[in-house]
């Protein structure tokens, strides 16, 4: 079982705007002009 | 989304991404779709693009961060993209018994 | 934070890691490849829906030939387009459709195909079923057949549905059920989420537009006001539950942004192929201003996408025009091309259906013109299709065998080809 370290988990408790991540999902669906 | 990630992600294990994902550099970064659950992700920089490619070459992620000219400091936030990345499949564990490559 | 307006396309500014920014401002500028396209693979179609985008009905007699059609394929596989939804017309009626969709599959191009389920038989359903790389939508604009079969024909809602339950009946969950969102058909929002969670398939609700045939019947079909609201709050509720093809971006200006990129792609993220290969900026804006080349010319498509000088100016950065004051700008993003274009709207102001109201305003101020809303530059239409009936409060419209001038002015030598501000729109 992975070991959560103390500096991810304070990490974690930021609030991060989707500016600041490095990655980002976005449904394949997601993206206009496809019907 | 992302914080499961990076609460859960070990810098210490070995990853690889995985032989259905297909990566596409880009300008800003790169892409990566998943041909089996049909997950996007974008990587938003070149670092974490050279992150990712590198995995399969290094025995942690930790390992694979430093190489790739990733600061201590910088850990944090290339843990939750790595989580982020472990979520979505886009990347997995590599077993003992796998070569790597 | 937001990229220097005269990076030039494709320039790979490094970025500090600690703040890459929004995704929305780093696709502005443009892929090297699409990330998914549209393509129709034939006009030919066994429907003729009163909105048709790609008005289609008649296959057109220089369709790409199967060989034409792999060679693109294998410019996709080359350029890693991870995805492409294939349509027309109805793509299941071209001989080759199978063929095709395997050669895709096998040349690591994922395909979702749209249909009316005309083709989509037990036999059909099965082999989907043993297929991980093909996903199937199914079109339906009404979950009564009263309502749906007004737009898209009798026997449609039959039709749509049995294909639906054959895919059920060979285990294949997770198709897509795709309804485009009218006023006639909002009010029956939740009955296709049930219909949609009955046949395991997953809902996507997407836009109106004013393209194709889609253009004589919009004033009388796009959402009122107040059904735009219901649609966004219903949205919301659902989350990414219900997908939307990212068609609602418009609708950011009512509160918090829809899932999807919330920006439009054309040109920048998708594209559309006709089924002569022609290149368009996407499958809305089937009009000569927004062709971009065509897949038989020397490069093809890999040129057309990387070096057209349509989507070199679609890559530039939207500094926002007449919508740069309004606080909502950064949002909706001016909303749909497409949809101003063919309601005769600048596309560097307020979308028809902005939701501050100033697309109203805007229609107003263009209807004392006497130019033409821009036509569609391509009508496959069926020539013999009948006029359709008013059945009791359905759509009050009808197929005409020619379409009506849009405007007394319609006869003039510049119909359908004025773009940009000041043209009329079509009947009011």
């Amino acid at each position: 079982m992975p070991e959560v370290s103390s500096t991810a988990h304070e990490a974690e408790t930021e609030a991060l705007t989707s500016e600041e991540l490095l990655v980002e999902e976005v449904s394949i669906d997601g993206m206009c002009g496809v019907y | 989304m992302g914080a499961t990630g990076a609460a859960t992600f070990d810098l210490d294990r070995a990853w690889r991404v995985d032989p259905r994902v297909s990566m596409r550099p880009e300008p800003f970064g790169a892409l990566l779709y998943h041909f089996g659950t049909r997950r996007l992700s974008f990587l938003k920089n070149q670092t974490v693009l050279a992150v990712v490619r590198s995995l399969a070459g290094h025995p942690s992620a930790r390992v694979a961060c430093l190489a790739c000219g990733v600061t201590e400091a910088e850990l944090p936030a290339y843990a939750r993209a790595l989580g982020a990345l472990a979520d979505s499949r886009m990347i997995t564990e590599r077993r003992a018994d796998d070569s790597g490559a | 934070m937001i990229l220097a307006p005269d990076m030039a396309p494709g320039g790979g500014v490094p970025r500090p890691a600690a703040s890459p920014g929004r995704l929305t401002d780093l696709f502005q500028l443009g892929l090297d490849a699409p990330i998914c396209l549209t393509w129709e693979l034939t006009y030919a179609c066994n429907l003729s829906c009163v909105h048709c985008l790609s008005s289609s009905g008649r296959r057109d007699p220089r369709e790409l030939t199967t060989d034409e059609c792999k060679a693109v394929i294998d410019t996709l596989e080359r350029m890693q387009v991870f995805y492409v939804n294939i349509g027309g017309g109805e793509p299941t009626v071209r001989p080759d459709f199978w063929e095709l969709v395997d050669y895709a599959t096998a040349h690591h191009v994922g395909v979702k195909f749209s249909t009316n389920g005309v083709r989509l038989d037990a036999a059909a359903a099965a082999r989907l079923a043993a297929s991980d790389y093909v996903d199937v939508q199914i079109s339906l604009d009404g979950a009564t057949r009263e309502v749906n079969d007004a737009v898209r024909g009798p026997g449609s809602y039959d039709t749509a549905l049995r294909a639906m339950g054959n895919l059920r009946a060979a285990g294949f969950t997770g198709f897509k059920l795709s309804v485009v969102m009218t006023r006639q058909n909002i009010p029956q929002i939740d009955a296709f989420k049930a219909i949609a969670d009955s046949y395991g398939a997953q809902l996507r609700l997407t836009r109106l537009r004013p393209s194709g045939r889609g253009a004589d019947v919009w004033d009388e079909l796009h959402p009122l006001p107040p059904q735009q609201k219901e649609l966004y709050d219903w949205l919301t509720a659902h989350g990414e539950q219900v997908l939307t093809g990212d068609s609602f971006f418009h609708l950011s200006a009512f509160g918090s942004a829809l899932p999807g990129l919330n920006l439009c792609g054309a040109g920048r993220v998708v594209c559309l192929i006709d089924p002569v290969g022609d290149v368009y900026a996407c499958p809305f804006a089937i009009h000569q201003n927004f062709l971009a080349g065509n897949v038989r010319s020397a490069g093809g498509f890999e040129s057309v996408w990387k070096t057209s000088s349509l989507f070199a100016s679609l890559r530039q950065p939207d500094t926002g025009g007449a919508c740069r004051s309004c606080g909502f700008y950064d949002s909706c993003r001016g909303g749909c091309m497409a949809a101003k274009f063919f309601t005769g709207l600048p596309l560097d102001g307020p979308d028809p259906e902005c939701v501050q109201g100033y697309g109203e305003t805007a229609l107003a101020s263009v209807s004392a013109s006497p130019v033409a809303a821009p036509r569609p530059s391509v009508d496959h239409s069926h020539r013999t299709a009948p006029a359709r009936s008013r059945a009791g409060g359905a759509v009050p419209v009808t197929i005409a065998r020619r379409r009506p001038p849009a405007h007394d002015c319609d006869e003039s030598p510049l119909a359908g080809f004025a773009a940009g501000p000041g043209p009329a729109p079509g009947c009011r």
